[in-house]
Formats: C-alpha cells, structure tokens, sequence
C-alpha cells in the first residue's frame, strides 16, 4: 500500500541486516561443515587432510555424544517443565489480590538479570557445596547427612540453577497473559455454575496457550546452548554425566584441540536444533498470526 | 482554484484490480462524495487523488496540471483521515502548525493562522493540550484545523465521521457543511454512509467495485437513479423491489418502490399483505409487510398510523413513483 | 460477611506471595548479605543472617586484587555498543518491514528468528580460528561484533513490534503536510518511536551484559567483561565466600536496577508483542 519510491527504499534498507544475519549464518557454517569432514587438530598443524565422514563416525560411536545429547533434551526438557508448570502456579497466586504486589513482582522477577556465571557460582558455593553451603547446613540441622548435589545428580542441580534463572520469565509473561483474560468471560463461566477448576481448565489455559508458546520458544532458544552454568560448576562432569551438546563441542575443540571432531559435532548440534526449531517454528507460526 | 480531473485512472494490486479505470470531473468549490459499499474502492480513488498510492495507469490533473507522478506534498491537497492521525505528541497547536512549518512560514505568521483556524472550530482553549486529551468530536476538529491552514486547493475526507458516535456525527456533518459553505473550497469527501452523502454533497459519486454507477446530485440519483444499485443504495430505508407479475403487468423484470411512495389502505389496494413488523417512531411509522405473493417490504405510513402486528393491510404505489427495471438491473 | 471472608482470602494470598517471592530472592538476598561478612562470618555455622561485623573490606580487597573497574567498563562498552551498532542497523529494517511490508515480511522475521536458534556449538570453531588469525581474540571491538549479530533477531523483531504499533495513517499525515522523508523521521517517526526504541535498548543491554558463551569463549583477560571476571572466581577463590559475593554483587547490581525499571517493557518486548 504505497507508492513503488517508497518500496524499493524499503527494500534498500533492509537489506543490511539481512546480509549480515546470512553472511553470520553461512560463513562459519560453511566452515564448520567443510573441518568436519578434516583430521585438523590444533596441536598438529600442517597435518589437515580429508578424511570423509571419520570424525561423524568417531563422534557418533563415541558413548560421551549420546550422552551429551540426552543431557541436553533433559536440560530443556526439565527446565521447560519446572518453569512452565511453576510459572503458571506463580502467575495464578500473583494475580489474586495482593498487597504489595509490585515489590513482590521486583522481587520476582531479579533472578532473571543475574549473570549465569554469578548464578551458577553463587548456587555451587554457597548453597550446594556440601560442607559449607546452606543446604547441607539444613540437612545437618534436621539430622540428615548432607547431599553433595554436584557430585551426586551433577545434571538435576544444572537443571534447578537454569530454571531459577527462568522461571520469573515464565511467569512475569504468564501473568501478564492471565490478566488480560477478560473478566467478563470469567463471570460468564461463573454464571453457567463452572467452578475453580472447569474455569482453569476451559478459561485460563486456553488463554494462555499462546503465551506459553511463547515461552516454550524463547526458552529453548536459549537453553539449547546452557553454557557457563555448566563450565562454572561441574566442568561437564563427573564424567559426561553433566555435559550437554554445546559444552561437548567446546572441551573437544578448545581443550582436546580436535577441531574435526568439534566441528563434527557442531554440525550434529546444528541438526538437532534444527529439527526442534522446525517444530517450534510450526507451532509459533500458527499461534502468532 | 481547485479543480481535479481524473482520465482513465486504473490501479491494481498485484493482480487485483481494484479500479479499473475512472474518468471523473470535479469542478472547483464543488462538495463530492464518494459513496459505495465497503471494498468498492472509494477510499483507493481518494488516495490516489491524494498520491498516496501509485496509480497503474491513467492521468490525474489538479487545476489543469498534470501531478500523476508528483509527490503528495506537491499537490496543494489536505487530507482528514479516518482515524484523524494526530501527531500524538505534539499539543493541538503544534499540531495544527505542522503543514506550516514543513512549508518553512515563519513563527508569528503560523501563529495568526493557528490562531484564526482555531477560532473556526471552537478550538481556542484546547490548544496547548495533547490530542490524547481531547474528545473524538474535538480530535476530528484539530484534524480538520490542520487540514485548513494549509489553504490547500482541495480538502481530502477519508470516512472522517466514522469514529465518532451517532449524536456527534450528525454535528460533526452540519460544521463540515457549514465550513464548505464558508471557505468554498474543493471538498472530496469518501463515506459509505448514503445519509452523510445526501446531506453534504453537491455532487455524489456512486461506486461498486471500482465502477462509477452514476454521478450526480442528491435530488437526481434519489428520482432517476441509472440503476437497480443505485437505486437500492441511494434513499432510507433502501427502495423495495417487486418481481415476477407484478412487474410483468407494467413491462419489467423488477420494479421499484420506495418506502414512502405507498398509498395504505386498510380495506382496498393493488397489493395486499399482512403487517409484521409496525416501528412507531413518532413522526413516522415504518411497516414491515409480507406480501401475499410471498415479498417482503418496508413501507411508510403516516406518525400514528393505527396498525398492530397481525393486521390485513393494501398497499398501492402512487402515480409516477414506480421504478422498472430491466433483466441486468438497468432503468427502463 | 462476605467482606471478611475476602479480607482472610486476601492476607492469605498476600502472605504466599511475599513467601515465594522472599524465597525466589532469597539467593541473591544471601549473596549481598554475605558480602558484607568477614570470611569467618561467611561460613559460620548456624548461618548468621543479620547479627554480624558488617564490613566493607571485601569489596576493597576485590577492588585491589583485581582490576574490577577495567571489567566492568568491558561490560559497559560491549553490552552498550554491541546495542548501538544493532539499532543502527535494525532500525531502518525494522521501519521498511513495520510501514511496507511485503509478502515475505513475516517469513524474513521468521528466518532471522531462526538463525538465533542455531547453536552456538555449531560455529565456535570457526569463529575461534578466524578471530585468532585476524588478532581479534580478546579484543572489545571482536566481542561487541559477535554479540551484536547474535542479538540483532531480537532488536529488530522488537523494534518491528514498537513500529508497527504505530498507525501508518500518522506517517500518510505527516506526508500530505509537506515534509519530506527525512522530516518525517525527524518530526514524527522518531519522538513516536523512542519510548520503544528505549527499551529495546535497554533489554538488549541486558542480555548483552550477561551473555556467557561467547564471552567466555573469545575473552581472557583484556577484554574480559563481567561474565569471564567472575567465571575466574570458580575455582579456589570461591571458596572465599565473602569475596566471592563482593564480586558478585557489584557484576549484577547494575543490571539488576537497569531490570527493575524496565521490567514492564521486558514483557512486552520479549514476546514480541505476541502477549500484551
């Protein structure tokens, strides 16, 4: 709807931002793809030679890969369900009448702004570390013997530390969905006799459905690649027990010095969050429009 | 001087065409209204008058001139929007000033014409505050005020008085009337309401997809409308149409009545019906009657026209006021 | 009676609320506290929670054992310009897409979506290698670049989403009353779109200043921002847990206020107008 001037000045300034996301998408890409299929390691340079699909093979036989990629389906999967389901707990409770509901929203909302390294360190130390954290200060109050969380469940701690970061955003978004459910809507379920649970079920999730998406997308985006959480408390270990995909490329690449193997990697990285993010992208599609 | 002239003026979207070529002229200080149903292309026409869109072929003259190609601001046109498109942060003055300062006028003579404008539409005291401050009525006159200091050659109206409701619509109509009567300056003015067009226009233009229907005053389109369309369009509540033998007895596919052009009878007439519906409004009593040929109509009758639900009632058409029509809707 | 019944309702509410939320806080609550403590208080058992030497000779000896001031202004300048450098170039996109959008609008915004879902595994290795063979490892203007392209998605989806909130009838306006392109930006697009260009300043900055994988990957101490700073306390400072909070606090308490005021906007921008 306008003039054709006006159109191609829109075209014409577009056109950066476009360029650059490709250029930022293909070139490393393409890069990766080619070392991949290259013995290429840092500590032997001058050695490069095409060696076919050995570094898939080795990454793909390698027990640490099918490790490294359960833990990440577990990271998001784990987050996404803790954060979601306390979420709309939390938007639930903080959309009853409250007195002093902006501070509790401040309060809230602050994990969401800490850095993950300040997160991470401040959950390994002073919470989870088992002869000073606070945890174990509790356990031993109770009389219980105190759990050393890293070493024993190394990925479900990973997991609380990430879905603390999450879950304010879950469900700062998730009340802002749930109030702006009309309220008339609700006193017309009320009137047809529906109780508490049938307006939940019938009124607010349905509702909701397209701010959870929105969550579940934005999430994953970003739990895909959990990074420093990871480097900070367990190193990935002990053994792969808390190494995801993302880390997996990084110890074999920037500590193993393989980069054909990283590389390798990467690309099943690549896959995979492709093949999620199809699916994400159906779903988001269809509930945006 | 503000006269448009539009000579096979066709736009398409992509594949759509939208308006398929118009010739239209209008002369200078005459009040147009485009009128049609929605999607019939009227407010496409005025932005392309206004050049907002490209037209896809075709040639627009503004006081003999040739601006197919310029630029909107070249045109010497004002346009009111629909949904008054007020720079929300900046006050009523300077929203009124803007055109001026974009025109590069100096401040004290803005001001004299800000001031003058203002004092036409009741303005005055409104001036320093923000737009989303005012009410509908009181946004619709800065868009208005806007529009005017500018002295355009023409005034552009796209559906202005839709946002407002029905009681300030019928002011808003009579102070645009009255401001066309005082400036007589070229007014095009796009509704898809037949009242507004009626009561405003000098002339009107008639469009369904894109087509021009029939031009023409009020008067002409309400007493020989070109068309079935136009006819059904043009007058409230809409003309009622008759087919089969009715319309065979006087030679036509269909013929048309208007509501008030029926002789009622409660004992004799041509047509013969049951009341359904009686709406007393006072001055008026609308019938809602189904014929016994199985038609529906809506006739007038006098403000306290003694009929109920149920009753047996005869119409007959008066003298003169039968319109036939042929088997493509045409006026015979 | 009614009344009463929603006056218990509402204190037992109130009461939960302000339970979870102490709880959720609690972390960082914990972490400030314990900057405040000598080392011993730090790790006293039973925790002391309010009754102790309240000091500030942590936050000195951070300050003197390590240039904290030269990671911060890293953090400063690389969330900020990483930011800038984004809406200079997302602007302009932003503004075609939101005012001439063609067909393929909504599967460009999809597409650069996208790209923000590969994971950063997939290009460490050539990036690394390419910013170690053109000397950009370690450097501000290296780091700035990468985060800048890995946010530019989300400007520009926001920026879009502000825009388009903005009726175009505003801008057909502005051109009927003479100004050119350039006036119109000036007069009316601009102070139209700078309550919306602010906050996704500010979100970006915020998701700059915290961004833990490429800063911890491509800076080592020069550059380092706040991230790669505090990563080193992982191991044996930590076990310093008043330094370690010292060191904390001030990485997030700037952010953290910068949070707090737009929290309203994070909302609204990170969905990307898709909840209001």
């Amino acid at each position: 709807m306008a003039t054709q001037h006006q159109r191609t000045l829109a075209r014409f300034m577009v056109a950066p931002s476009v360029l650059l996301l490709l250029g930022w998408m293909i070139v490393p890409l393409a890069m990766t793809l080619w070392f991949s299929f290259q013995s290429y390691n840092l500590l032997s340079p001058g050695m490069e030679q095409f060696i076919g699909f050995t570094n898939y093979r080795y990454f793909l036989s390698d027990p640490a890969f099918w490790q490294a990629m359960a833990n990440t389906l577990l990271i998001v999967g784990g987050v996404l369900v803790i954060t979601v389901g306390g979420g709309i707990l939390l938007a639930l409770l903080l959309d009853q009448p409250i007195r002093g509901q902006g501070m509790v929203r401040i309060l809230m909302i602050a994990p969401f702004f800490i850095m993950p390294t300040v997160s991470a360190l401040v959950w390994k130390n002073m919470f989870m570390n088992p002869v000073n954290g606070l945890f174990a200060w509790m356990a031993k109050a109770v009389g219980a013997q105190p759990i050393d969380f890293l070493a024993q469940y190394p990925l479900m701690s990973i997991i609380l530390i990430v879905a603390w970061q999450w879950l304010p955003f879950a469900t700062l978004i998730l009340l802002t969905a749930m109030q702006s459910l009309d309220s008339e809507q609700m006193e017309a379920a009320e009137m047809d006799g529906a109780g508490a649970w049938a307006k939940f079920t019938h009124l607010v999730l349905p509702h909701l459905s397209r701010a959870i998406t929105v969550v579940i997308l934005i999430e994953t985006i970003f739990l895909l690649s959990v990074f420093a959480e990871i480097l900070v408390t367990t190193n990935g270990g002990p053994g792969y027990a808390s190494t995801n995909l993302t880390y997996l490329v990084y110890s074999q690449a920037l500590l193993q010095y393989d980069v054909g193997g990283a590389s390798a990697g990467g690309i099943i990285a690549v896959i995979l969050a492709n093949i999620v993010a199809i699916f994400l992208m159906r779903m988001i599609g269809k509930t945006l429009e | 001087m503000g006269s448009i002239t539009l000579k096979q003026v066709r736009k398409a979207f992509g594949d759509v065409e939208v308006i398929p070529g118009v010739d239209l002229q209008i002369n200078d200080g005459e009040f147009v209204v485009f009128v049609g149903p929605s999607g019939c292309g009227k407010s496409t026409l005025l932005r392309l008058i206004a050049g907002l869109e490209d037209v896809s072929s075709g040639q627009i003259l503004i006081d003999g001139q040739d601006m197919t190609q310029a630029a909107p601001s070249r045109r010497k046109l004002a346009m009111v929007f629909q949904s008054y498109a007020l720079y929300p942060h900046m006050s009523v003055r300077k929203n009124i000033a803007f055109p001026l300062k974009m025109a590069g006028m100096d401040a004290a003579q803005q001001e004299a014409r800000v001031k003058h404008a203002a004092g036409i539409l009741n303005l005055t005291d409104y001036l320093d505050r923000r737009p989303g401050q005012l009410s509908g009525g009181q946004r619709q006159r800065v868009a208005i005020g806007r529009a005017i200091v500018r002295e355009p050659s023409a005034f552009l109206f796209d559906e202005p008085l839709s946002n407002l409701d029905a009681a300030l619509r019928v002011n808003m109509r009579v102070e645009i009337s009255e401001l066309h009567k005082k400036l007589a300056t070229t007014m095009v003015y796009v509704t898809h309401d037949q009242v507004e067009a009626m009561t405003m226009a000098d002339k009107i233009v008639v469009l369904r997809a894109g087509r021009v229907e029939q031009v023409g005053s009020p008067l002409e389109l309400y007493r020989t409308p070109a068309n079935r369309f136009v006819a059904g369009f043009i007058g409230s509540p809409n003309m009622n149409f008759i087919e089969g033998e009715p319309a065979a007895r006087l030679g036509a596919h269909a013929i048309g009545v208007r509501p008030e052009h029926f002789a009622m009878s409660t004992t004799e007439g041509l047509l013969a019906g049951t009341v359904g519906v009686a709406e007393h409004l006072g001055s008026d009593t609308f019938l809602h009657i189904d014929l016994d040929n199985g038609s529906h109509i809506v006739a007038r009758a006098a403000g306290e026209f003694p009929v109920h639900h149920g009753d047996r009632i005869f119409l007959t058409p008066q003298e003169g006021r039968v319109y036939r029509f042929d088997q493509n809707g045409l006026a015979l | 009676m009614a009344r009463r019944v929603s006056e218990t309702r509402r204190w037992t509410f109130t009461i939960l609320a302000w339970l979870v939320a102490l709880a959720i806080f609690f972390p960082i609550l914990w972490t400030i506290l314990t900057s405040f403590k000598s080392e011993a208080d730090a790790i006293a058992s039973p925790p002391k929670f309010l009754f102790f030497d309240w000091t500030t000779e942590n936050y000195a000896e951070v300050q003197s054992r390590s240039p904290y001031f030269r990671h911060f202004m890293n953090s400063v300048i690389i969330s900020v310009g990483s930011t800038l450098l984004g809406l200079l170039i997302a602007i302009p996109a932003a503004w075609s897409m939101a005012f001439q959008p063609a067909k393929r609008t909504k599967d460009l915004l999809m597409w650069m979506l996208s790209t923000k879902m590969m994971p950063a595994a997939g290009v460490l290795i050539p990036m690394y290698l390419m910013f170690r063979s053109f000397g950009l490892l370690d450097t501000r203007i290296g780091i700035t670049v990468v985060l800048m392209l890995i946010n530019l998605p989300i400007i520009t989806w926001m920026l879009y989403t502000y825009f388009r909130e903005i009726p175009g009838e505003i801008l057909e306006a502005a051109r009927m009353d003479g100004a050119s392109l350039s006036k119109e930006i000036i007069h009316v697009l601009t102070p139209m779109a700078v309550p919306g260009i602010a906050s996704t300043l500010l979100l970006n900055v915020i998701l700059a200043w915290n961004e833990a994988f490429w800063t911890l990957n491509l800076t080592t101490s020069k550059a380092a921002p706040l991230t790669t700073f505090i990563a080193s306390y992982s191991s044996p400072e930590g076990l310093f847990y008043a330094k370690l909070s010292a060191a904390s606090t001030m990485a997030i308490a700037p952010i953290l206020i910068l949070g707090w005021f737009s929290q309203k906007q994070l909302v609204r921008g990170l969905t990307f107008g898709a909840v209001k």
